[in-house]
């Protein structure tokens, strides 16, 4: 699909080649300048650039980089020639930078697949420019309130601009997700009730508790987190899908994912027993599989591979473990999961709270409505020990934690983001995980190292 | 003293922006309380039964026209009791819903239960996000919106609940900040107001008959409240209102 080309499509190009150009040249990689400049010349850039031949997109709320990174990965090692837009962002500029990069003098694609990753809200963007011969979706939650609203906002814009030819990789526990374009081709991934998943999952935020058909109230024989789980309306009948890609069980010990791949019984290495990243890895081999890998091959991949170390970084100095977990701010949802966590992991936890947009922080005061959406009260669990909070929504953070119903004593807060951390108790905590977001991971590194530094000189004087 | 009632309507589905906690924030308000949560399913206890606070939050704009058909049978009877002085709070859009009407933005007319005079009109390309300061009764009340519409009320001199001091009305036009009409107080401020405006939490914990409570976590609520009015008078510039969108 590739509209008229004229010479304001071939300024824009070139002058976005020229930019790209100058930017290798001074050293700066990962920019989405030269598709700004190309959108800006030429509104239409995507829409009239010349595709490669198969293009297989990836959105949702959450999940869409990890899984990205897996399935890029996986490609990469087993010798598949791509473009994809890793290095760039998830927007039309950054889409536009992938394909100009990939792109001869003339526009024409060097590589003949493709693999962009799509912000979920910029789609109304992207796919009416761009059709997706797969396209992906990791499951539709609750966002930033400021830029994506809520979800059936998000639903709407999806299922409008999804082309109708698209084939659909859908999660089949997402009442909401799995209700896109029901015309469609469609497969689906799911996971069934795991052995340790032995409690419904208690939520603030369950959107999807109404059926998508008939706005009935759904039943849910099993909540996992939020609205993910098995449901069922009695009303119209909507219920799972049964998945073509399903987590049937899990032996952790051992490592091992037993799944069903289109009926026929396969064992994975299990990269992560969290069911958010089961599912993860369920639409990676999902994605990999309509892309034409054979199991066997996906198999095989998934011996050498690991969850991207962007999201969880973990390490440990003087008898003391330091674990730096991404919580993307403003989304309530995100966090929740991050703070159970947190509240699963092993030992006693400290915990560092940067949750401050950085930019609002800034110029600005943060909307907090996110806070009281997001699951606190993960944090009331008695492993964790102390929580110390930074930032200019410190004190919003401290009526939050309050309201959860976390005693006092146990939170420190101020300001100073690195103040705060001179008040870290390492009698108390053998293990402090820092939240940070996309736009703090410097911060997240200064609080780690600063902590280590503690933990030494604590180390030290106790001879 | 009687014991406290309060209504939550709807709260499967008018839960958006954080607003729920509003309640929860009652519930440690008011510990001995009783709090009725009622399904869109149901009816509501309050059209039948003594309510010391009605409270609806931010919805979805198809929840918006559930609800709408859900009090159009019953509208004489719900104005009824907002002129015999019943409190109700209804935080963001909720408050569209006892207008006139809604325009969806793409050429279509939602009528709505028309209880008050104003209508609501949508740009679903354009969310506006602002911070407000406003002014009640002597009261310095801060809030957030996050929304995609403007309402219009007929009459410029319309009984706002608040006064914008800094920020955005009902629409850009007017300092005028959301509808009161006896103890009928809707506005479209979220983040959730009470959790964030100890001052306004103890005026309506009077309101409601509830004057022997005090604010939970008052202490802290309050440094919260006066860190987050320090900020926006420091750091967001006092321009006239803009939509501001993302």
């Amino acid at each position: 699909m590739a509209g008229k080309r004229n010479l304001r499509f071939y300024g824009a190009l070139w002058f976005a080649k020229g930019t790209a150009l100058v930017l290798k040249l001074i050293g700066r990689k990962g920019t989405s300048m030269p598709g700004s400049w190309a959108i800006i010349l030429c509104p239409d850039f995507i829409g009239r650039m010349e595709k490669p031949e198969k293009i297989v997109c990836l959105t949702g709320t959450n999940g869409k980089t990890t899984v990205a990174n897996m399935v890029e990965d996986i490609l990469e090692k087993n010798g598949y020639d791509f473009v994809c837009n890793k290095e760039g962002s998830n927007v039309p500029t950054g889409i536009a930078s992938a394909l100009i990069a990939n792109s001869t003098f003339f526009g024409r694609p060097k590589k003949k697949l493709a693999v962009f990753e799509v912000d979920e809200r910029s789609s109304l963007r992207i796919f009416p420019n761009m059709e997706p011969d797969v396209l992906a979706v990791t499951n539709i939650f609750r966002d930033s309130f400021k830029r994506n609203a809520h979800t059936e906002y998000i639903w709407n814009i999806l299922n409008t601009n999804i082309p109708d030819k698209t084939k659909l990789i859908l999660n089949a526990d997402d009442p909401q997700g799995q209700a896109l374009k029901k015309d469609n081709k469609r497969v689906t991934f799911g996971v069934d009730r795991l052995s340790y998943e032995t409690k419904e999952a208690q939520n603030i935020v369950k959107d999807g508790s109404f059926c998508p058909v008939c706005r009935h109230e759904l039943n849910y024989d099993f909540t996992r987190y939020h609205h993910i789980g098995k449901f069922h309306c009695d009303n119209c009948g909507y219920e799972n899908p049964s998945p073509e890609y399903r987590a049937v069980s899990v032996d952790a010990e051992n490592n091992i994912l037993h799944a069903e791949v289109k009926g026929e019984k396969v064992d994975f290495k299990l990269l992560s027993d969290q069911p958010i990243q089961i599912y993860n890895q369920l639409l990676a081999t999902a994605m990999l599989s309509e892309l034409g890998m054979s199991i066997d091959d996906i198999k095989k991949s998934f011996e050498k591979q690991e969850i991207a170390k962007s999201r969880l970084s973990i390490s440990e100095a003087h008898g003391k473990t330091f674990i730096r977990h991404l919580a993307k701010g403003q989304n309530p949802v995100a966090c929740s999961r991050a703070m159970e966590n947190t509240k699963n992991l092993p030992g006693k936890k400290g915990v560092v709270l940067y949750l401050d947009d950085h930019f609002d922080a800034e110029s600005s005061v943060e909307n907090t409505a996110w806070l009281y959406d997001t699951d606190f009260e993960n944090l009331r669990d008695d492993s964790i020990k102390q929580i110390l909070v930074g930032g200019a929504r410190h004190e919003d953070v401290h009526l939050r934690l309050l309201l959860a119903g976390v005693p006092e004593e146990k939170i420190v807060h101020c300001e100073d983001n690195m103040q705060v951390l001179e008040s870290a108790d390492m009698d108390k905590c053998d293990t402090f995980v820092i939240f940070y977001d996309v736009y703090t991971i410097g911060l997240s590194n200064n609080a780690e190292k600063r902590l280590t530094e503690i933990a030494a000189e604590k180390e030290k004087n106790n001879g | 003293m009687a014991k406290v009632k309060i209504e939550v309507l709807f709260p499967e589905f008018c839960n958006l922006f954080g607003d729920s906690a509003n309640v929860r924030y009652l519930q440690k308000c008011i510990p001995d309380g009783e709090f009725v949560f009622t399904k869109l399913s149901e009816e509501p206890k309050f059209l039948t039964e003594d309510m010391n606070l009605v409270y609806m939050g931010p919805m979805t704009e198809n929840t918006q026209q559930m609800v709408i058909e859900k009090f159009m049978p019953v509208k004489e009877k719900l104005m009824e009791k907002i002129e015999s002085g019943m409190t109700f709070l209804f935080t963001g859009n909720a408050l569209e819903v006892l207008g006139e009407y809604i325009d969806d933005g793409e050429g279509n007319r939602i009528e709505a239960v028309g209880l008050f005079p104003y209508h609501a009109k949508r740009d679903m390309y354009h969310r506006h996000n602002s911070e407000e300061l406003c002014e009640m009764d002597g009261m310095k009340i801060m809030g957030f919106k996050t929304q995609f519409t403007q309402c219009y009320p007929n009459d410029e001199n319309f009984p706002a609940a608040f006064t914008i001091i800094k920020g955005m009305g009902m629409n850009l036009e007017t300092k005028g900040e959301g509808y009161r009409v006896n103890n009928f107080i809707g506005t479209y401020l979220v983040g959730p107001i009470l959790l964030n405006n100890p001052n306004f939490t103890e005026y309506m914990l009077k309101l409601i008959g509830a004057g022997d409570y005090k604010p939970a976590f008052l202490e802290a609520s309050q440094a919260a409240y006066d860190k987050r009015l320090k900020d926006f008078m420091d750091k967001v510039p006092d321009k006239p209102a803009k939509y501001k969108y993302m």
